[in-house]
């Protein structure tokens, strides 16, 4: 084995976002203060005060840390800390935490929400138990050990005496707090929350249409903005004349904001302010600009498929090397060579960004749907001139997320505009400008080599890719390794192969590109899943069996990508999650004529999922009737959130695969709306069925997991169907021809 | 302009220009956030309310012509989440991020006044209209079987 490790997502996700603020600091913006809160150590709070809050009618409030964009966290975080604290869930409300770096882990990505709260919330909460338990015992004047927490409130068994911890909270919160790193936590064999479905907690808000997201923000004399943004990456205003667009009704003034960070962080424009979001966007189209489209007007789709190629042509930068893949592969008898090739693709979150901002002179508020509520804040801070502790940032809930709020450019341009105005200001995306000016899934290529021996086993696995790349945005100083953040496990495999060979050339492009639900799993899931299919119909072997036979003894695979982290590979779950997944979707049971069954097994944020797929060609068109999944990811702190995690995951994936691709012409995005770029609806949905592993280990991610396994299990359905091997996404009808 | 219609039950009297969508007066006007923008071109459903009983998309509705008729939003179904169909989301647990639902609610509503007892091909087919990013579809299917009073269908609603 060779060459260096290279980051895995969560590494990266604080790189990019601290990559982000070095970038805003690099364009003329005073102070560093957000990476100083990044950097430092959080101090555990009193629980009391920081994670829960208890009012005398025995009402508990807990807080919420993290952001909420449909994943669940405003439930299952909540369930941890009431969890430890005995808790009726009826007494339980949800606030969403003030944001405060010092006392929050507020960044909400990388599927990362229950398996990076896992541990610090049980913690709080059982310092929260343990200091009501004291308060009690003080009160009555009896030892600690005859008092038990119970249904909200404390027990004195001998006496059968009972408080309310309503009744405890205000002596128990002047008690010292417990050392977080010895508070003894719950038996899990005693969970009653945890590992119990929970129905979300903000349901019925959602169903009433009170849940207030970041675009229902209202505040007194707010105005309305939206901004012109050159169409072209990269692109800027030569000249612009507003005459007209003033003369539109309600319109109340139009005013530039310049580009910030390099390229593809914020592209400025003209900015009309209106006294309603209509009349802003009837002001915008009466502007007359000339724009100097900049250094990447001639990128197209083609030109960047015509430079992946170029690339191809050469040897890439070695990513691993393993034994002798070429070697192995010039004296194979059997060897295949094919190429995949990804789009790119945007997050669409059904709320367009957003964001509102008031700047005064003594302090600044924000209501923000962000990932990354302590970035808003920063950025406010440093374009108001205010310190961090005068900006009120109210994290709202998301219509979406998806990797793409996780962003800050829609917060950077309120800021700007605040500035400016001095008045409450929503900046407004239209649907047009969210799927023009998104931060997109990258476009990749990847060239497949591999050569199956006589007893079946791979005796070469050669990959090539060339990709458009994360880490290329966030620096364009040429100090990044962008082939770090494009490969997970396509660096490393769960498959038994001593000639492993894998090789990256960047590709360049002027369209912004970053995290997108699953990031580089979502490309890595379906080459790896595919080719391995190839390999096994190249083999004449079952292909169920022969995942299960390549994946070989139970062992742990270290990840190659980030060793140090030791959060390796498990073998025997991967096996248990396709051995389930099959079972469930009775794998090598006679299916209708023309039905096709693919499967498809994946490790990603720590979770293992498999994906059993049915799918039929009718009249040039692919027909996807069933996927059953089995997912592992630890243990499921809130199953029915689980599964509709997954559910999601695939119907995201869906769209990916089955309906539209993000292309560029003249460096713009040719899709403005659903008419071009459509996604699934009711009636494409295939029935989905969900399988959930009740393990005991601590939880993993799967907001995303549920994602990579799809394009595979489908693609290999379709094989399995009619021959035909989808080697690009998405489908189109010559691929089926 | 000022414009009369009936807004969830009340006279409603607006002064806006003719040719203002509906989705932005309700937005803007009357501070009525509970109907969404999702695409302003009624290609997702997310801004559907009712005119008249029949399920539109006020994005493309110019004020102007719903004058003198009987619109209902989201927050007029209920006083506090009591409609069936309301109640048989927050029973099925249908929302995720929550964005689209009021339009799926809404979509939901004018189909069961129109078919009581639909099938699962008549849910597909009316609620097709509404995007789901989500992919909350399956639960939505079940929501409108279950306020339809019957158990879901074993075909595709599992």
């Amino acid at each position: 084995m060779t060459t260096a490790p290279v980051l895995n997502r969560r590494d990266f996700l604080k790189t990019g976002a601290a990559g982000g603020a070095a970038l805003v600091v690099a364009f003329h913006l005073p102070g560093s203060a957000y990476a100083a809160a990044e950097d430092q150590e959080k101090k555990p709070a009193n629980p009391l005060n920081a994670w829960v809050r208890i009012t005398p009618d025995n009402r508990v409030t807990l807080i919420l840390g993290k952001s909420e964009m449909g994943q669940g966290a405003m439930t299952a975080l909540p369930m941890i800390l009431a969890e430890e604290m005995y808790l009726d869930w009826k007494q339980v409300s949800v606030e969403q935490a003030p944001t405060n770096p010092k006392i929050y882990d507020h960044g909400t990505g990388g599927s990362g929400s229950v398996a990076g709260s896992w541990v610090p919330l049980r913690r709080a909460g059982a310092a929260a138990r343990e200091m009501l338990i004291t308060a009690a015992a003080q009160h009555w004047n009896v030892s600690r050990d005859t008092c038990k927490p119970q249904d909200g409130g404390v027990l004195h068994g001998a006496r059968k005496q009972f408080l309310t911890y309503g009744e405890l909270a205000a002596d128990a919160s002047k008690l010292p707090v417990p050392d977080f790193n010895t508070v003894p936590l719950k038996n899990s064999d005693d969970f009653t929350i945890v590992g119990h479905d929970r129905k979300r907690f903000e349901a019925a808000a959602k169903a009433t249409g009170a849940a207030k997201f970041g675009i229902d923000s209202r505040t007194a004399a707010m105005e309305y903005a939206v901004i012109a943004r050159c169409p072209v990456f990269g692109g800027k205003v030569a000249k612009f004349d507003a005459t007209k667009a003033k003369a539109v009704p309600g319109v109340r003034d139009v005013i530039s904001i310049d580009a910030v960070g390099e390229g593809a962080f914020t592209s400025g424009g003209i900015v009309v302010l209106a006294n309603n979001s209509w009349a802003a966007i009837q002001g915008r189209k009466a502007l007359n600009i000339t724009w100097d489209e900049g250094p990447n007007a001639a990128e197209s789709s083609e030109s960047l498929r015509k430079h992946f190629i170029e690339n191809a042509a050469k040897p890439g930068k070695t990513v691993r090397n393993d034994g002798d893949a070429d070697a192995a592969l010039s004296s194979a008898t059997k060897k295949i060579e094919v190429v995949y090739e990804l789009p790119f693709a945007p997050h669409a979150c059904m709320e367009p960004m957003n964001c509102t901002v008031h700047i005064r002179p003594d302090g600044a508020e924000a209501w923000v749907p962000t990932q990354a509520p302590q970035w808003a804040q920063e950025i406010i801070a440093k374009v108001s001139g205010l310190p961090l502790e005068k900006v009120d940032v109210h994290t709202t809930l998301m219509g979406g997320g998806f990797g793409r709020r996780y962003q800050a450019d829609f917060v950077m341009e309120a800021a700007q505009v605040a500035k400016v105005t001095g008045k409450p200001v929503q900046v407004l995306w239209t649907r047009e400008d969210d799927m023009q000016h998104d931060f997109y899934r990258p476009a990749s290529y990847h060239k497949m080599q591999g050569a199956v021996d006589a007893q079946g086993k791979v005796a070469a696995w050669k990959h090539f890719q060339s990709s458009t790349s994360i880490a290329a945005v966030w620096d364009k100083n040429g100090k990044e390794k962008p082939e770090a953040s494009e490969f997970a496990t396509a660096a490393f495999i769960p498959y038994e192969t001593p000639n492993f060979r894998v090789e990256y050339a960047l590709a360049h492009s002027g369209v912004p590109r970053a995290w997108w639900r699953s990031v580089e799993h979502s490309s890595s899931g379906f080459v790896v899943e595919t080719f391995v299919d190839e390999l096994a119909a190249s083999a004449g072997v079952d292909p169920l069996k022969f995942r299960l036979q390549l994946i070989g003894a139970d062992r742990k695979i270290p990840d190659f990508t980030n060793p140090k982290e030791n959060k390796p590979l498990d073998t025997a779950r991967l096996k248990a999650v396709l051995r389930l997944a099959a079972e469930k979707a009775e794998w090598g049971k006679p299916l209708p004529k023309g039905v096709g069954r693919g499967v498809a097994g994946y490790f990603s944020f720590e979770s293992y999922t498999a994906a059993v797929a049915e799918a039929s060609v009718e009249n040039g068109q692919v027909h996807i009737h069933r996927i059953v999944y089995a997912v592992d990811c630890g243990r499921p702190v809130n199953p029915a959130g689980v599964v509709a995690q997954v559910e999601s995951a695939a119907v995201y994936a869906l769209s990916a695969m089955t309906k539209d691709a993000i292309t560029i012409d003249r460096g713009r995005v040719v899709q403005s709306n659903f008419n071009d770029y459509d996604m699934p609806r009711m009636k494409d949905m295939p029935k989905i069925e969900v399988h959930v592993v009740m393990s005991k280990e601590d939880p993993t991610g799967i907001g995303e997991p549920g994602l990579p396994v799809v394009a595979p299990a489908v693609g290999n359905a379709v094989f399995a169907s009619t021959g035909k091997r989808l080697r690009r996404l998405p489908i189109k009808p010559e691929d089926l021809a | 302009m000022a414009t009369t219609f009936t807004l969830n039950g009340k006279s409603q009297t607006v002064d806006v220009s003719p040719d203002v969508p509906l989705l932005w007066v309700l937005r803007d006007t009357l501070n009525m956030t509970g109907t969404k923008f999702g695409c302003g071109m009624a290609l997702c459903g997310a801004c559907t309310v009712h005119i008249n009983g029949e399920a539109t998309r006020s994005c493309i509705t110019p004020i102007s012509s719903v004058a003198g008729k009987k619109i209902t939003t989201i927050e007029g179904l209920s006083a506090n989440g009591t409609h069936p169909v309301q109640q048989a989301w927050i029973a099925e647990d249908v929302p995720q991020c929550g964005y689209c639902q009021s339009g799926q609610i809404m979509s939901a509503v004018a189909l069961l006044s129109k078919k009581p007892n639909p099938t699962d091909a008549e849910i597909d087919d009316f609620m097709s209209g509404n995007i789901c990013r989500c992919g909350t579809y399956q639960r939505i299917r079940k929501a409108i079987h279950r306020a339809a009073g019957k158990p879901a269908s074993q075909s595709k609603s599992a």
